[in-house]
């Protein structure tokens, strides 16, 4: 009786598995994809980050810089245009200009680093969305990609690229990006952990198959990292 | 309660034994699973504090503890995060199939805390820390265990809801609210995982204390000899 008892405890030795390097890596891939589902579910495309008052604000020099390789790719910002393509009506080279004869958008955002810390920065520039538009993208289409000067790469999900606090953003504090920062143009997403939120922007492609995710999410980290 | 009570007869010796069913399946696999969940998640927890190892900010930096690598899982934050965001649904689901099965069963009346337990916290306190008579046993658990149970559940329920804070601090933004905000949710699941890490410890300390008959209980649910009267 005690041993039959015993025996229907042999569900738990499935955890096991966990220790087996071969089923290791494929179970704590669909481990976190399953988050990543679930993060897609619960995402509310029209809920706003909290925004906060200027004087909650961190100072300039106390917001970090990240980079995966160099702080400054060497960007020549007087010749600098993002290249556009994918599923979109106007293909071609944006300037600066023609970027921020868009709506200007300013907001008081939290950036979340996947490292554990956090920063309230002031930041402005045009919604993806309103450029999306002018550039006559697909909306059905599935992603958005860009690559950055410094080799790194991401892409959003199209409901988070058309959310209205997800900006082309060339302004931080009132100033024009400096070169740590992105310059001339980074993406910012409040809704999205930091490492989504690429710097120095060279290119943007409206697309359904991503070839690659981005840097860190072919790493191993987590593809859709919605906050 | 519904504890079962049997008497098994030693067919060589003729000697019997009483044993009592003390621990409904559910409770075993829940307990045994959610057991290694929460290991896995305070290892990967601590190797994903080691990216940032400050509750400050990140300019300038001030490191709490340097957390060791070999007391960590994951190897890297990467890693430790995919063992996080993956044990975490584990030990959400064991947790909630648990107080599902207690609440409903009525079993929690066994295990955790009751207003039907508060005459007896004193004499079981006298017991325990100030050489007073030990108290008579009519149940599996005495009132000071109930309550301890009881934390433990808090503690864990907590643990996710600080943990929800911070993974999805805009879908769930109105949750970090009473934390003190996100950045004071951060440390909140950092500190209910000590405490969480605390209660295992005083359990084990416990589990070696009362023997092998109990020890074996969680595995078979049938505790040998249980010192206490069923009626």
């Amino acid at each position: 009786m005690s041993r039959r008892e015993l025996l229907k405890l042999t569900p738990v030795i499935a955890l096991g598995a966990f220790a087996v390097p071969k089923l290791q890596t494929p179970l704590l891939k669909s481990g976190l994809g399953f988050s990543d589902w679930v993060s897609d579910i619960i995402f509310r495309r029209e809920h706003l980050a909290p925004t906060f008052p200027d004087a909650e604000v961190s100072p300039f020099d106390r917001f970090p810089i990240n980079d995966y390789d160099v702080d400054d790719p060497g960007v020549d910002l007087e010749r600098w245009a993002l290249a556009v393509g994918g599923a979109v009506q106007n293909p071609g080279e944006y300037t600066l200009n023609q970027i921020q004869a868009l709506p200007k958008i300013t907001q008081n955002t939290r950036h979340v680093c996947v490292e554990g810390w956090d920063v309230i920065g002031n930041f402005a520039g045009a919604r993806l969305s309103d450029f999306l538009k002018m550039m006559g993208a697909d909306n059905m289409a599935r992603f958005v990609s860009v690559k950055c000067a410094d080799d790194y790469y991401e892409s959003l999900d199209m409901a988070t690229a058309l959310h209205p606090q997800t900006l082309l953003c060339y302004e931080m504090y009132g100033k024009p990006l400096t070169r740590e920062h992105g310059a001339p143009l980074r993406l910012t997403v409040p809704t999205k952990i930091g490492y989504k939120q690429a710097k120095y922007l060279t290119e943007l492609k409206v697309t359904n198959v991503l070839q690659q995710v981005g840097y860190w999410e072919d790493q191993g980290y987590s593809e859709f990292y919605g906050l | 309660m519904a504890s079962r009570a049997i008497e098994i007869v030693d067919p060589k010796t003729g000697d019997v034994t009483e044993a009592v069913y003390e621990h409904p399946f559910i409770v075993r696999l829940c307990h045994w699973v959610n057991a290694v969940a929460l290991l896995v998640l305070a290892g990967s927890g601590l190797q994903i504090f080691r990216a940032f190892p400050s509750f400050g900010a990140k300019i300038p930096q001030k490191d709490l503890i340097h957390w060791p690598k070999a007391l960590a899982i994951g190897g890297w934050l990467g890693g430790a995060l995919q063992w996080h965001l993956t044990f975490m649904w584990i030990y959400i689901a064991t947790g909630l199939v648990y107080l599902g099965y207690e609440l409903f069963s009525g079993n929690y009346k066994q295990a955790l805390f009751v207003r039907r337990d508060i005459p007896g916290v004193w004499p079981m306190v006298r017991h325990y820390f100030f050489f007073g008579p030990k108290p008579p046993e009519k149940e599996p658990y005495n009132p000071l265990q109930k309550h301890a149970y009881t934390t433990a559940v808090v503690l864990g329920v907590l643990s996710v809801l600080t943990g929800i804070a911070i993974w999805k601090p805009v879908q769930f933004s109105w949750l970090a609210w009473p934390m003190g905000g996100f950045h004071y949710a951060r440390l909140w699941h950092f500190v209910i995982m000590w405490a969480l890490l605390a209660f295992v410890f005083g359990h084990l300390v416990m589990v070696a204390l009362h023997g092998w008959n109990n020890f074996v209980s969680m595995f078979t649910g049938w505790k040998k000899d249980p010192g206490y009267r069923v009626e």
